[in-house]
């Protein structure tokens, strides 16, 4: 299992687009893939679960990945995460 | 035969609201609401059935969806918008459709009570959250939520309307005005929204008749009722009787010859009987709209809102697809002139960021939220400067208010300029770059930020917002909003001087010169380029030829002078009737 965490660094923050980008990536891999804030633990292979976090700029978020290919969706989800998704 | 006053007097059957597009149409109504789904609980006995039920809803739900994105990219000429994407996704989500399978097995209630049980817990869950755009994403949880149990319940989907029906509605968004008009809406009647609405604004550049802000409505009028509305004075008349239908078709009968008088002005110029041209250029905020630029003979396009691009797509165009819908429109205008104003987010214009900021028309809008997204900022410079071959286009930033910002971008735009040398891509080199004078502080300062600049455009709807500190949008501080207040009058005076002495062209645009009884007052003022929405250059041509310009020009020194906004109109009022000039709304 991998935990990370992550923060938010775009100014719109978690928005639509980049919960929807986020759930596309994950759907590439077979782990699972946990995202944690306020005590509350999504799925984030689930678009509805995504869009309820209410994550803004300067937020952080605990993701966990379990399974065969955890390494890969973490280094590629994480990524996604620290380039602010593509909004900087 | 009876006139206006005579009628309206003895009606009992009459709305009145905010006379937002001109014109007179008597048709039936469409009320555009959205109803309550009553969720049926009930226990079921069959599993399969129920599951299949299911999955054939959201079969159909993802078809609908489907629907709107075609709907939208034909007319939007892009890609979809990420909010459509992420309700449809929605439909494929697969811990939700199992959550959903496994209770229908485990409780045996009817799908619809399950899908909006398991969907309503998301949306709660979004409720604690306090971060305010949280309620919009929660809204579009209950339109997925919503078109879901319609579907289970196998009612039908109102995506078209019937041809030739009067909408009547809350309020409409700038998507429903588009969407609605495609089914020939006859004209649109709301009981909220102002002048400078978005639903007021399309319906004009739709030459579609519209009276907003009744308040009311959508609770006297009913589906299927016969209205009349008359958009020139703002009037609804509900299930009219048989006197007050043969007095409208008689007006509209008078309106189609003066449709037709105005249409043999089409080639003759905008010209003073004492021989000022005036150039009419036209307003653009949908791409649609170029045919009725081309057939109202407007001398260019003096403003292309882009924001209206983001708007349709629900998210920031590409540079690619911005490079083609500039070119587009460059060539179909060529060779008249093009100007191509930058993303004028913020504020009511379109939500960029998903926070919402305590004070957003004194926040992070126009040049100031350019200058904080420069990739965006860069993108659109890039896109302009692209488009550009024809030589026609001409860039204009948007809330200009300190010397800086136009300094800064220009150091932008000559960035993007030598990139674009190395990349070996043409474009004009010699573009012209202009900004709104629409904020006091740069109004005071015409002069010094003029001289950065290649032309200014007086931007009417934020300048008089600001200058009289009334949102306009606020029903409460509305009747404030005063096109004709002698501030704005004198502020548009100092401008119109200032620029003359920076030596640098300006125009007007804005909703102010919609308004028939403002042009020999904005001529008067020495502005000898106004743009306006298309359909209304012929109403403005006609009043133009038929002004002096040494009188406006004392009629406006004399509105100059004045110290209330009653002044000034009763003034305006007097110099059409000395000058036996008859104002449109009155000639029918």
């Amino acid at each position: 299992m991998i935990e990370q965490t992550v923060k938010i660094i775009n100014k719109a923050g978690l928005h639509t687009r980049p919960a929807a980008t986020i759930v596309k990536l994950a759907a590439k891999y077979k782990c699972d893939f946990y995202i944690a804030k306020d005590g509350l633990n999504i799925n984030a292979k689930s678009i509805i679960g995504v869009m309820t976090l209410a994550a803004e700029m300067g937020s952080e978020l605990i993701l966990t990945f379990n399974g065969a290919d955890e390494k890969e969706a973490a280094a590629e989800i994480t990524d996604y995460f620290n380039r602010g998704f593509d909004e900087l | 035969m009876k006139n206006f006053r005579q009628i309206f007097k003895e009606a009992e059957n009459t709305i009145t609201g905010i006379a937002a597009a001109p014109g007179i149409v008597i048709a039936k109504v469409y009320l555009f609401t959205k109803e309550k789904l009553e969720i049926n609980d009930g226990d079921i006995t069959n599993i399969e059935e129920a599951k299949s039920n299911l999955t054939e809803a959201l079969a159909k739900s993802k078809k609908e969806l489907n629907k709107v994105f075609a709907i939208a990219k034909e007319k939007m000429e892009g890609k979809r918008a990420a909010i459509f994407e992420a309700q449809m996704m929605i439909l494929d989500d697969p811990i939700l459709l199992e959550n959903i399978n496994s209770r229908i097995e485990k409780e045996k209630k009817q799908p619809e009570y399950i899908v909006n049980d398991e969907i309503s817990k998301y949306q709660s869950l979004m409720a604690h959250a306090h971060e305010t755009y949280m309620n919009d994403r929660a809204n579009d949880i209950e339109d997925i939520k919503n078109r879901i149990i319609r579907n289970l319940q196998k009612k039908r989907w109102v995506s078209k309307i019937k041809n030739d029906m009067i909408v009547v509605s809350d309020s409409l968004t700038p998507a429903d005005t588009i969407l609605l008009s495609r089914c020939n809406v006859k004209g649109f009647v709301t009981d909220h929204g102002g002048l400078t609405s978005h639903a007021a604004i399309i319906s004009r550049s739709l030459d579609i008749p519209a009276v907003v802000g009744t308040h009311n409505a959508t609770k006297h009028i009913q589906d299927g009722d016969i209205v009349i509305i008359d958009g020139f004075h703002g009037y609804v008349l509900v299930n009219p009787n048989e006197e007050q239908i043969d007095f409208f078709n008689a007006k509209i009968e008078k309106l189609i010859g003066l449709q037709k008088s105005l249409e043999e002005l089409k080639d003759q110029p905008a010209k003073t009987i004492d021989g000022k041209e005036i150039q009419l250029m036209a307003n653009v905020d949908v791409t649609g709209e170029i045919d009725l630029v081309v057939t109202n003979d407007a001398k260019g396009i003096g403003l292309y809102r882009t924001e209206q691009i983001i708007e349709e797509l629900g998210e920031i165009p590409s540079e690619d697809e911005q490079v083609k819908i500039y070119s587009n429109l460059s060539t179909r205008i060529y060779p008249k002139p093009l100007v191509i104003r930058a993303f004028d987010i913020g504020g009511d214009k379109f939500k960029f960021l998903d926070f919402t900021e305590p004070n957003p028309f004194l926040g992070l809008r126009g040049i100031r939220l350019l200058l904080e997204n420069q990739k965006m900022f860069r993108n659109q410079i890039r896109a302009v400067l692209k488009a550009s071959i024809n030589r026609n286009i001409q860039f204009m930033l948007p809330m200009i208010s300190t010397v800086w910002e136009i300094k800064h971008s220009i150091t932008l735009i000559n960035e993007c300029k030598n990139e674009l040398k190395h990349e070996k891509t043409n474009f004009d080199k010699d573009i012209k770059i202009g900004i709104m004078i629409e904020v006091p502080s740069a109004a005071l300062l015409t002069f010094e930020l003029a001289s950065l600049v290649d032309f200014i455009s007086i931007g009417t709807n934020d300048l008089i917002q600001y200058l009289m500190a009334v949102d306009r949008g606020n029903d409460l501080v509305s009747d404030l909003y005063q096109e004709f207040h002698p501030a704005v009058v004198r502020t548009i005076s100092h401008i119109v001087k200032e620029a003359k002495k920076a030596k640098k062209p300006v125009s007007l645009c804005g909703e102010m010169a919609a308004d028939t009884l403002a042009i020999p007052l904005l001529v008067g003022l020495g502005l000898s380029n106004l743009s306006i929405s298309p359909t209304t250059i012929p109403y403005a041509k006609r009043i133009i030829r038929s002004i002096s310009y040494e009188k406006a020009k004392a009629l406006s020194e004399d509105c100059y002078a004045s110290a209330t906004v009653g002044e000034v109109t009763e003034k305006l009022e007097k110099f059409f009737k000395d000058n036996s000039i008859t104002r449109t709304r009155n000639i029918i």
